[in-house]
């Protein structure tokens, strides 16, 4: 099989079951949270149309078209349920692909196959890449609380992702002190330069549900990338087997 | 045990298919960056909306 073809089955996999499994753990954790943030936010848009002046509510209507308010949601309920489900699955098949990309390399060249125990180590590896990096500058945001415009949070978002996957890649693999004080500062570097951030942020939001949030997306997360990382290893190592290459 | 990565290493790919290997992997790697990519982080509305609680659950900038 082809090598592209043993990443694609893995990955196509373990996403799904990882998938289905924290859309579960989710609907615990993170879902309720969005839920009881959503009707602080709902409550905050009534009021804000309430005591504006009819020309206002015009000119809001309008610009609220102008980026798609207008657009098709899924229903509550078991629809909005399904989508998520959906969403959790294909993050979890990409970022499967991901592993499996860096799978393939390092046991194409060590000639043993990864087992379920590095799996999860480059599974935590992905948590404190794409979670908690870029988490302590953009802690994880309940909606209805205002936050920096979206491209210049993506952005940052991004370069976190980017510099700590360096850093750490540094630090494991080069093995010399040079590059593992290279890979601390290139961690820290984004961090130094400062997450986009509002200067005066007003909510409605209860600041323990935001902190509940956090740690609920925290731990969720935690399980996705450890359940990722050792799933996708050994279902990896299964369609990668010698006897099928 | 060295037996088994010996029988393994007689099978090992010869440079160019290490390369392919190599093309393969980034190959994947790039599809799921871009599936990431698109349920974390378009802007077209009608994705944001499907995937709104789980760009909220996995912390990607949102809204």
């Amino acid at each position: 099989m082809s090598t592209f073809r043993s990443i694609v089955f893995a990955s196509v996999i373990a996403g799904f079951i990882v998938g289905l499994i924290v859309t579960a753990v989710q609907q615990f954790g993170t879902v309720p949270l969005i839920l009881r943030a959503e009707v602080y936010e709902k409550a905050a848009e009534h009021k804000h149309e309430a005591s504006a002046p009819p020309q206002a509510i015009l000119v809001h209507d309008h610009a609220d078209n102008a980026h798609g308010a207008e657009a098709w949601e899924p229903k509550d309920g078991w629809e909005r349920n399904l989508y998520t489900a959906g969403a959790n699955i294909l993050t979890g098949i990409g970022f499967a692909l991901l592993l499996c990309g860096f799978f393939s390399v390092r046991s194409g060249a060590t000639g043993e196959a990864i087992s379920w125990h590095e799996g999860l180590m480059w599974g935590l590896a992905g948590f404190a890449v794409f979670t908690l990096a870029p988490g302590l500058g953009l802690p994880p945001e309940l909606p209805g609380v205002p936050a920096a415009p979206l491209l210049s949070r993506q952005i940052w978002w991004t370069t976190a992702v980017l510099a700590t996957s360096a850093g750490l890649g540094l630090i494991v693999f080069r093995r010399s002190a040079p590059a593992a004080i290279a890979g601390v500062v290139l961690i820290m570097l984004p961090h130094l330069i400062g997450a986009p951030e509002l200067e005066h942020v007003e909510t409605n939001v209860p600041s323990s549900l935001s902190h509940q949030f956090v740690v609920a997306v925290t731990l969720t997360s935690l399980v996705f990338w450890s359940l990722l990382g050792s799933l996708t290893s050994a279902s990896f190592a299964y369609f990668d087997r010698p006897a099928s290459a | 045990m060295s037996q088994s990565q010996s029988a393994q290493a007689q099978h090992l790919p010869v440079a160019t298919r290490q390369v392919g290997r190599l093309a393969q992997s980034l190959m994947a790697m790039t599809l799921g960056l871009f599936i990431v990519g698109v349920v974390g982080f378009s802007h077209i509305d009608v994705i944001h909306n499907a995937a709104h609680d789980v760009r909220h659950s996995n912390a990607f900038p949102c809204h």
